[in-house]
């Protein structure tokens, strides 16, 4: 069975220019890793930044070039950073990161595996995040994680890239191929450019 | 106080009552960003009247580091003796985008940008 949530775009078949880093979370342990997810997500903003050209006398297109260059970076961190760790170390499946271009915008999509038994919690959480206003909810969240001393997921990438690059988010599970029982998830971005 | 890698520093000057973030903040979860947490907690502690946070060449900040620095505000907020200042780069686009939400945390917060 496969079930989507929020904004999530099924066919991707007119993108011209994309690209695809894969992982796999086993070969390295996480915390070396870690640097990793950094220069992944800046070689994606390198990369796609160069299709926003820069002129020498133009400032406007330098800031432009700037602006979207720092939002791939933040938006690929964030979602490289959350699918290390909610993967499921149990399954072998690679996490894959894509981007697509297209001419209104950049889709990002990421997908890793998760344990069946942490489902239900991530597709409540969904479910909270499109039903609430983004701003209010991120402001409730912050102020409910200064108020824990021992909070180890803050719970705001989803919500920072929602609130802060008014980019739209959805989601897709999915049934791995694997006996276990495993979930793949596809997280989308769609960032206006 | 002064906590300094490859990728980062982050110090404390208490002549300026100043707290200095450079660099690319990108660590993993509450855990590892628990020294830098400490240092902060440690600036509150020793309840300066005002605190200047510059995040001026702050060049990248996850969305853990921004919990870490929105904790730090709301722990000033709550304080209600200490008045705060953010420092912003204005060619540094993250901040753009979410330093604002520092203030709705904290109203009477000022957000300069240099």
């Amino acid at each position: 069975m496969i079930q989507f949530f929020g904004d999530y775009l099924t066919n991707l078949s007119e993108s011209r220019e994309y690209l695809i880093i894969g992982f796999s979370p086993g070969s390295v342990p996480l915390k070396q890793r870690w640097r990793n997810n950094g220069l992944s997500a800046d070689f994606l903003a390198d990369y796609f930044a160069t299709f926003f050209p820069s002129s020498e006398n133009n400032q406007e297109d330098d800031e432009r070039q700037n602006e979207v260059k720092s939002a791939i970076g933040y938006i690929a961190n964030e979602l490289i950073e959350n699918a290390m760790k909610f993967n499921d170390p149990q399954t072998n499946k690679p996490i894959d990161i894509a981007l697509h271009l297209r001419s209104d915008r950049i889709i990002f999509m990421i997908t890793n595996s998760v344990a069946p038994e942490k489902v239900p919690g991530f597709q409540t959480y969904i479910q909270r995040i499109l039903a609430s206003d983004p701003a209010d909810l991120y402001i409730e969240q912050l102020e409910k994680n200064a108020e824990s001393e021992q909070v180890e997921a803050s719970q705001l990438g989803y919500l920072t890239i929602l609130n802060d690059y008014d980019a739209k988010l959805g989601w897709k599970f999915e049934k791995c191929d694997s006996d276990r029982g495993a979930i793949a998830v596809t997280s989308m971005v769609q960032l206006a450019v | 106080m002064e906590i300094k890698t490859e990728a980062y520093s982050v110090w404390y000057d208490p002549e300026q009552a100043t707290i200095n973030c450079q660099g690319s903040l990108r660590l993993s979860g509450m855990k590892e960003y628990q020294p830098i947490i400490d240092l902060l907690n440690s600036v509150t502690e020793q309840q300066p009247e005002a605190i200047i946070l510059n995040l001026q060449e702050l060049e990248f900040l996850n969305s853990s580091g921004i919990n870490v620095l929105s904790k730090f505000v709301i722990r000033i907020r709550q304080q209600k003796n200490i008045a705060m200042t953010v420092l912003g780069g204005k060619d540094i686009p993250w901040q753009g985008k979410s330093l604002k939400n520092l203030k709705r945390l904290m109203p009477s917060l000022e957000l300069n940008w240099r």
